[in-house]
């Protein structure tokens, strides 16, 4: 008999028990860097949350509890959407968090809103993802994307720092027009950047010289380097998301190449560039995320214990972070792990993350700003990635070019 | 521009046929269409990485150490997974395509995607007609042509040279005058890969190690040796010096379709064998191959 009560006992406790956590899916390619960042900046979150007591839902403290989904993005799109769904039904979490690859997370997406997820993205910057919520909201509302920017944005902000660098090409060359060669992989996301940079740059009196288009998986970009420099290019204006970031860093180093190299190198914004590009990537300048600079109060606070952590910087996708501690404030604002109803609160808040000052417009992509949403510009020197842009945030650096 | 090509070309030209002589050379001998040649070059980069950035022992020494590694498994998935399937044409395709894969994704798992940078053997750069060549991939440039004269002092001066080119020439026949085929098949399974295993080694400095570095060359690799003529070692040199400056020239004249360099050498391959099936170089399947 004693037995018996036991069993309904645990019998009915199990489901109490289970009620205790908030279960939320890190969606990332975790063999790759950009997962290794999105579960690391999770964890950070979880246990920094678990460690405070946990999460106050309607007067109940709930656990975080991580479930980490790998998503082999960057080699199969399929696999991308079967750990969506696995996490989803088999897992049972309440959340999404992450995905990286544009063309991944859209399929996800989809995963996403038909079992009305909240999907809270860390990494895809294609505009289509927000757009959707613009187009049918209704169906797509459950999306947020917490970083990066989407793409136009990304240009706004590349558009920027190039004014700065060409300023200061004018002032330490003597030259009226600095002449610029364009070196975008062909991908759909560099399109529209290619375009406008062809349209914009001339009004920045800039000369474009040239637009090479290399392979995002090239290795050797030595015949693409050899007619930039001969073009008499005073900055390579990158936009790179595979490993030909490091190939176009090394061999630009290698070939002791005058110009200097500015605009979207992934591989770039990672802690092993330096070293895989064998030391030789001096001064090439990408836009990140985090430095140890003031961007937010919570910047630095948070690049140091992430270091002391896992012994190297965070990339743009450890905003897992961000999206869990949003995700945590809306949860208690609102008393509920309800949908519905997080949504709406989103929509309206301000969150102080350590990557961005978020608000959200009405496609849930985040407003740019410059010293808010729109990142900074770092710079490989002497082995360390410097920052050098905006000018106003405290604790940037003077932006080198090479001797001439 | 026109030293640019000239230049560029040779240089890429040099490390396309470091590969392609060694897969042109086991194809041509022993019929094996070893679709893991560049995996191996790809074992032989990672093995180079680790012995000098994690045991931090010379580059001389790491070289050799890789390349015989590389070469003993080689030999050991010979015996292991090719030859008891070798009768079988599409049986060893898959096999060595399967071999790869696993091969791919044990680095995977061992060294997780991420891009890894060994240092030039040789830093600096040197300025021939205007244009800055890296020290580097001149000397890829002279192992390349060493190789291919080691090669061919192998195959044309030396007995075991010999029983290679008799059982290339009829398998059937040389295993009838007392030559051990497989043995023979062995010795060339292991030269060949040993091949690519140099190059992964004087190449990697110039390229990046992370565990899908095997599939470009392949379509390269491949590429070269059906234009240049399977079989042809003459062939795959011209054929890497064809593709290679078809890249250039695509780079230099036509700069933003620079990621079409590889459909552009790849439809010069495929206007070849249309003229000429057997490619540049090649000789005719006969019947009973």
């Amino acid at each position: 008999m004693q037995r018996f009560i036991l069993g309904i006992a645990l019998a009915l406790a199990a489901p109490l028990a289970l009620a205790q956590t908030i279960k939320i899916a890190i969606l990332g390619p975790m063999s790759f860097v950009q997962g290794e960042h999105h579960w690391n900046g999770a964890e950070m979150a979880r246990d920094e949350i678990n460690k405070a007591g946990g999460v106050n839902v309607g007067g109940k403290r709930m656990q975080i509890e991580l479930v980490r989904a790998d998503t082999n993005e960057i080699q199969s799109v399929p696999d991308a959407t079967n750990a969506v769904e696995r996490v989803i039904t088999r897992d049972k979490v309440d959340f999404l968090v992450g995905g990286f690859r544009s063309e991944a997370v859209l399929a996800m997406q989809e995963v996403a809103m038909d079992n009305k997820k909240l999907f809270l993205g860390v990494g895809a910057a294609h505009s289509k993802l927000g757009l959707n919520v613009e187009q049918n909201y209704d169906r797509y509302k459950y999306w947020f994307r917490v970083s990066p920017t989407k793409d136009v944005d990304l240009a706004r902000t590349l558009f920027a720092v190039l004014g700065s660098i060409g300023q200061q090409i004018r002032t330490d060359l003597k030259t009226d027009t600095p002449k610029v060669a364009i070196l975008a992989e062909k991908a759909v996301w560099t399109e529209g950047l290619v375009a406008a940079a062809q349209k914009n740059l001339p009004a920045l009196k800039m000369e474009v010289v040239g637009l090479w288009q290399p392979s995002a998986v090239a290795t050797d970009v030595t015949a693409e380097l050899s007619a930039i420099d001969r073009a008499g290019a005073h900055i390579v204006f990158t936009m790179l998301s595979g490993p030909v970031g490091i190939s176009v860093g090394r061999q630009m180093g290698e070939r002791g190449m005058k110009a200097v190299a500015w605009g979207i190198n992934v591989e770039g914004q990672k802690e092993e560039f330096w070293q895989a590009a064998a030391g030789k990537a001096q001064f090439v300048s990408t836009l990140d995320t985090y430095s140890e600079v003031e961007y937010t109060p919570k910047t630095i606070p948070f690049v140091r214990a992430y270091q002391a952590r896992f012994k190297k910087a965070p990339t743009y996708t450890a905003a897992t972070y961000d999206a869990i501690m949003l995700l945590k404030d809306a949860i208690e604002k609102v008393g509920s792990t309800n949908a519905d109803r997080i949504v709406a609160y989103i929509e309206k808040v301000e969150h102080v993350g350590t990557g961005s000052v978020a608000t959200f417009d009405k496609r849930h992509d985040l407003v740019w700003a410059v010293g808010k949403t729109s990142g900074i510009a770092v710079q490989w020197q002497d082995g360390k990635k410097v920052p050098f842009w905006p000018p106003n945030v405290k604790g940037m650096q003077p932006f080198k070019m090479p001797a001439r | 521009m026109l030293q640019d090509i000239l230049v560029t070309g040779l240089v890429n030209g040099g490390v396309y046929a470091l590969l392609a002589i060694g897969f042109s050379l086991i194809f041509g001998v022993a019929r094996i269409v070893n679709i893991a040649h560049t995996a191996f070059y790809m074992l032989a980069a990672y093995c180079f990485y680790t012995l000098l950035t994690k045991g931090g022992i010379g580059f001389t020494l790491a070289g050799v150490i890789a390349v015989v590694s590389v070469v003993a498994l080689s030999l050991l998935c010979y015996r292991l997974v090719i030859e008891p399937v070798r009768e079988h044409e599409s049986a060893v395709l898959i096999s060595t395509i399967a071999l790869g894969l696993i091969f791919q994704e044990l680095m995977l798992v061992s060294y997780g995607g991420h891009f890894l940078g060994v240092p030039s053997t040789i830093d600096g750069v040197v300025r021939i007609a205007g244009v800055s060549i890296p020290y580097q991939r001149l000397l890829i440039l002279v192992v390349a042509g060493f190789m291919l004269a080691a090669t061919w002092f192998f195959l044309y001066h030396t007995r075991t040279g010999l029983a290679i080119r008799a059982t290339a020439n009829d398998l059937e026949v040389a295993n009838l005058m007392g030559m051990n085929v497989h043995r023979v098949a062995m010795v060339t399974v292991g030269f060949s890969v040993g091949l690519a295993a140099i190059a992964g080694v004087v190449a990697t400095p110039v390229t990046s190690v992370h565990p899908h570095m095997w599939l470009d060359p392949l379509v390269i690799m491949l590429a070269i040796v059906v234009l240049g003529g399977l079989g042809s070692l003459k062939g795959s040199v011209i054929g890497a010096l064809i593709i290679a400056y078809v890249e250039a020239i695509t780079v230099f004249t036509l700069p933003a379709g620079a990621h079409l360099k590889g459909v552009a050498a790849l439809g010069i391959m495929v206007a070849v064998l249309l003229a000429r099936p057997e490619g540049l170089f090649g000789v005719a399947f006969e019947e009973e191959r």
